[in-house]
């Protein structure tokens, strides 16, 4: 099996999208795209399920609540009790602010967090440069060359046909 | 690696042309391409710092140091250096404090609440009120840990196991609800500021030379590389961001007019304070914004990408906070006129006819009157005029705050413990500090970080011009 790959840049990123479809139901294998900035409809371009970290957020959001909820209670009833202008110790209207906080913190930091280790972001890492302009003004399609089928110069002359500016091979 | 170029099969100039079938204005002016909208913004962090820059920085770090000195001694002396007495128990401390919250609410307005709503012009503006965000919570995060007096034990504001007890801290408290929210809200803002900078500090990365920059900006990039899987998770989490910072900004100003509303004080104890507090923080955050980037668009060259449609659009948000703030005035004053309760009815006619009536008439015209002048378009379109409005809402503003605090306490329940409250210069120095600690922050940042969100402005802005394979002419055909 060859572990090269086609890289395709476009300056448009129509050019980009209509491409990627195209490729797709030529039934050739994408490996990737590196775009300056989200572009809208790529995803569903390139057949992406959406993403699973909205429940990671709920699940922190929930822990975050719950948790804080519990430990109110915990501390203000259980372990010492305190009168406090003579409201129930368990009064559960005065613990919602506090465990909405505790939501939002614990949510926020943990779909951040689930964002770095899924797409495996750490600080320092070394990026892998596939097209230095790709986070400038460049749109690359990066084409798995795997398939015994695939032409390369007729790849090209197909890309042609979506403005492609440039196209290299590289060993992966 | 091993990379071997095959073929260069043809290469396009990718300007992006005016979109002529849109009746919109074009979000970013001058016929830019995509690469000359990083260029643009990276501009200023190339460029040595202007002239100006440094007059407003040796000013800033002025005021930063006087500040500096004064909580210092206030610390060291204790906060009978204050000009607060037993009647008047909160003074320019807590006014600070809830003025620089509020602040801070706009640029989680603009960030979060306008991107949920899909209004693209916000990506010109977006990063630096984030920053304010920022800048102004730190800021506003001074007041109450200097007014504790021993600040050093700050940490006791944290439940953690002691041994006293273990003593835990009382959750029953909208102060200590303070203390959860604002914190919650300093380290969500930044985390939220941070993940937007990440794609643009690959592309300051990208485009360094060797050297210290481009080491600080690869370890602070994590390695981003503008994959299309990770932007996909990227916009999930950036939405889920947005999604969660809108209902904590709210949050965190009704909290804080909870540390009001929950006393028994006659002018703080009404229910009306909530969304008062909230449009009132939205309303003097958005003067904040419009005063910051109407000096960074002049000093950093930004005027296509901040226009005036920015400003005026910015300044029909801040027109409508104005209204909602009025009509809060208005229908306070008459709740407490209609409650039959004579301490209420009291605190009202003090404020407005009483020794301190100049700061509530202050309030009411810088706030009330003169935004009504942004009705004209001819107003909100002059750049001199609007500038003149907003450094008056932001007087306004703070003006309130004193207005709530002082007033509602000078003269309380019993006419012999009336008393009267003027800052010392020690309180006046730790106001100026906070602007000096702002405005250092705010410039370094215009330095050291894109000022203007370069992804999102280039995603936003594209939008509107598909023009590269088919001409705006064959588009309208079409």
């Amino acid at each position: 099996m060859s572990d090269r790959v086609l890289l395709a840049s476009f300056d448009h990123e129509d050019d980009l999208l209509a491409a990627t479809e195209a490729v797709r139901q030529k039934g050739w294998r994408i490996l990737d795209a590196f775009t300056p900035y989200a572009v809208h409809g790529l995803d569903h371009a390139m057949g992406l399920k959406p993403s699973r970290l909205t429940w990671v957020c709920f699940i922190c959001g929930m822990t975050g609540a719950l948790g804080m909820l519990w430990f109110e209670h915990w501390t203000a009833s259980i372990t010492w009790p305190i009168d406090v202008g003579g409201k129930p110790w368990n009064s559960l209207p005065s613990d919602v602010p506090v465990a909405f906080e505790a939501a939002v913190l614990l949510a926020g930091f943990g779909s951040v967090f689930a964002l770095f280790g899924v797409s495996r972001l750490w600080p320092g890492k070394k990026p892998k440069v596939v097209y230095p302009r790709a986070t400038d003004d460049r749109f690359v399609l990066v084409i798995d060359e795997a398939d015994a089928a695939f032409d390369v110069p007729s790849a090209e002359r197909f890309l042609q046909e979506f403005n492609v500016v440039e196209t290299m091979e590289r060993t992966q | 690696m091993n990379l071997a170029i095959i073929t260069i099969t043809m290469r396009r100039e990718a300007i992006m042309s005016e979109p002529t079938n849109s009746r919109r204005p074009p979000l970013v002016t001058g016929d830019k391409s995509l690469g000359d909208v990083t260029r643009d913004i990276c501009a200023p962090m190339d460029a040595r710092p202007s002239g100006l820059w440094w007059a407003a920085f040796s000013v800033s770090l002025v005021a930063l140091l006087v500040g500096v000195a004064a909580v210092w001694y206030q610390i060291a002396t204790g906060i009978g250096t204050w000009g607060l007495n037993k009647t008047v128990g909160w003074g320019f401390d807590i006014t600070n404090f809830v003025f620089w919250v509020g602040i801070g609410h706009a640029g989680t307005l603009i960030s979060a609440v306008l991107f949920l709503f899909r209004q693209k012009w916000r990506t010109a503006v977006n990063r630096s009120a984030e920053a304010m965000t920022l800048f102004a919570v730190m800021c506003a995060g001074i007041f109450p840990l200097i007014h504790m007096g021993r600040t050093w034990l700050a940490y006791w504001m944290i439940p953690y196991p002691n041994t006293r007890g273990s003593l835990w801290v009382n959750f029953k408290s909208p102060l200590l609800w303070d203390v959860f929210a604002i914190s919650t809200y300093l380290l969500i803002s930044a985390v939220f500021w941070y993940v937007g900078l990440i794609p643009d500090l690959a592309t300051i990365r990208d485009r360094s030379q060797p050297g210290w920059r481009k080491r600080i900006t690869s370890f602070l990039s994590l390695g981003w590389d503008g994959s299309a899987r990770t932007w996909h998770r990227y916009e999930t989490v950036y939405m889920l961001l947005a999604g969660l910072a809108t209902p904590l900004v709210f949050s965190v100003h009704t909290i804080v007019s909870m540390d009001f509303a929950t006393s028994v004080i006659p002018g703080w104890h009404t229910t009306i304070f909530p969304p008062y507090f909230v449009a009132g923080a939205i309303f003097s955050g958005l003067a904040m914004v419009i005063t910051l980037m109407i000096i960074a668009r002049k000093t950093m060259h930004l005027e296509d990408y901040v226009t005036m449609k920015h400003i005026e659009r910015m300044s029909l948000l801040m027109l409508s906070m104005g209204c909602i703030v009025g009509l809060a005035y208005g229908t306070e004053f008459f709740m407490a006129l209609y409650s039959g309760n004579p301490y209420e009815q009291f605190v009202f006619k003090n404020r407005a006819l009483g020794p301190m009536s100049w700061a509530y008439w202050t309030m009411v015209t810088c706030n009330v009157l003169v935004p009504q002048f942004l009705w004209i378009k001819k107003v909100r379109t002059t750049l001199p005029l609007v500038f003149v409005i907003v450094i008056l809402v932001n007087v306004g503003m703070w003006f309130e705050r004193f207005v709530i605090i002082v007033t509602s306490l000078h003269r309380d329940f019993l006419p012999s413990s009336w008393a009267h409250y003027v800052p010392t210069s020690i309180e006046i120095a730790t106001f100026i500090g906070s602007f000096g600690l702002f405005f250092t922050c705010f410039l370094l940042f215009c330095r050291i970080a894109p000022a203007i969100a370069i992804a999102e402005v280039k995603g936003a802005a594209h939008l509107k011009k598909r023009g590269s394979t088919t001409t705006p002419v064959e588009e309208q055909a079409a």
